[in-house]
């Protein structure tokens, strides 16, 4: 079971990186929680400059702009 | 996912040199057509059941010219931009400006504020992270006010529409007042009116990331991603940018410019600014309207000012940020740069 967590305040492009993570997890047969984060005080404090970032069991991945889908592959599986 | 997907994955050479001629041939195809836009344009106006030089004939003719004129110029800006702000991220400007407080650091926040990439759905964190950093307050004042008033596009698009000489005074004066605004208010310790959580928050550390390994190839990706999500976004409001400029240009008589517009009216510099804050668009779709004002005779200063303000002060933005500054600190930020402009505007309707 991973945790998952989006960060971003609502824009667009967070909303395609939680479904994109959603999908890759599903698909990869990965047991996920995925939950997005949208309070500015959070996103701060997870050290997220840019949205969307994303964590995953609490490391962060990545932050800023769509994530390439090959590379959440890998960061899900890891 | 290409549609290739199903074949074997050509050896990443191969693909690299597809890229590379596919970048080339669309640069070639725009170029082709970008000197097409008369012939375009009388075309299509001709398709009409109005005279050429009636009110009607002009803005549609003004119309056919500046939509694919605009496009091809606005997809070459953003792809360019796109592939050059790889090479940047707000987390490196960020250890680059971290307790700069010296006089450089402000006309470095500004550079910075043009080069890297940030969404503006992305300033709350990113205000916090600078702050919470110790980048000082003026110094990511200078970030914030310089990344959209002197965006490459805004200035690519006014070179484009306008000439070099309007674009080169924009680019001076707009990034003269993204430097003295947040100049102004570092020196105003305004750190107290920052909204308490802000003021008191440790921001963790932002994380490490893996350093990921980029070829040029991946940069050329990101130029046309970034084409994909930004015209894709925009072009509404660039239509409805040239739409506004098109009834300028055919329909509003010159006299009736020159006494709301024009050199005399002192009053119409703050009208600008005033008009321009609630104005919600962006660079792209402005300029089509500052180049019928220009063309119409409407005074240099008084247009400055106008693009300036919908640029620069937009009231999203100032909603955005309300969640991290007191009401108090935001309408200082707008008296500041609305000072900027409003002497920038008043000064080139003086000298012209």
């Amino acid at each position: 079971m991973k945790n998952v967590k989006v960060y971003g305040p609502g824009c667009k492009r967070c909303e395609t990186t939680e479904a994109m993570v959603k999908d890759a997890a599903t698909r990869l047969g990965i047991e996920a929680n995925v939950e997005k984060i949208t309070g500015p005080r959070e996103i701060a404090m997870a050290g997220v400059m840019s949205t969307p970032g994303i964590t995953i069991d609490g490391k962060l991945v990545h932050a800023g702009g769509l994530p390439g889908k090959t590379k959440l592959d890998e960061w899900l599986s890891a | 996912m290409t549609a290739e997907t199903h074949e074997i994955t050509p050896r990443p050479e191969a693909s690299d040199k597809l890229w590379y001629a596919g970048i080339a041939a669309a640069a070639v195809v725009g170029w082709l057509a970008y000197g097409q836009l008369i012939p375009f344009s009388e075309w299509v106006t001709a398709l009409f059941p109005v005279a050429r030089i009636s009110h009607t004939g002009e803005a549609i003719a003004f119309f056919a010219y500046d939509v694919p004129k605009v496009l091809l110029l606005l997809t070459s800006i953003v792809f360019v931009t796109g592939v050059l702000r790889s090479w940047f991220s707000p987390e490196k400007t960020r250890a680059i400006l971290a307790g700069k407080r010296e006089i450089l650091g402000y006309p470095l926040a500004a550079m910075l504020g043009v080069l890297t990439p940030f969404c503006s759905c992305s300033s709350v964190p990113l205000f916090i992270g600078f702050v919470s950093a110790g980048v000082p307050l003026g110094v990511t004042f200078s970030f914030l006010i310089a990344g959209p008033m002197v965006g490459p596009v805004g200035l690519g698009l006014l070179y484009g529409l306008v000439g070099w000489k309007i674009a080169t005074i924009y680019l001076v004066f707009g990034f003269s007042i993204a430097t003295i605004a947040g100049y102004v208010m570092g020196k105003m310790g305004l750190e107290r009116y920052l909204q308490d959580w802000v003021r008191d928050l440790n921001a963790g550390p932002v994380g490490d990331l893996p350093e990921e390994k980029i070829t040029f190839v991946d940069r050329l990706k990101t130029g046309v991603e970034q084409v994909r999500e930004i015209v894709g976004n925009v072009w509404i409001w660039v239509l409805i940018g040239i739409g506004i400029g098109a009834l300028i240009h055919g329909y509003v008589p010159e006299a009736m410019m020159l006494t709301i517009m024009g050199n005399d009216a002192w009053w119409s510099v703050p009208a600008a600014v005033v008009v321009g804050v609630p104005m919600y668009t962006n660079a792209a779709g402005v300029i089509p309207i500052v180049e019928a004002l220009l063309g119409k005779g409407a005074a240099l200063g008084t247009t400055l000012a106008f693009m300036m303000s919908v640029i620069a002060l937009s009231l999203p933005e100032m909603i955005i940020l309300k969640q991290v500054l007191t009401l108090r600190l935001i309408a200082i930020f707008i008296a500041v740069v609305a000072s900027g402009i409003l002497a920038t505007g008043f000064l080139f309707n003086a000298i012209l």
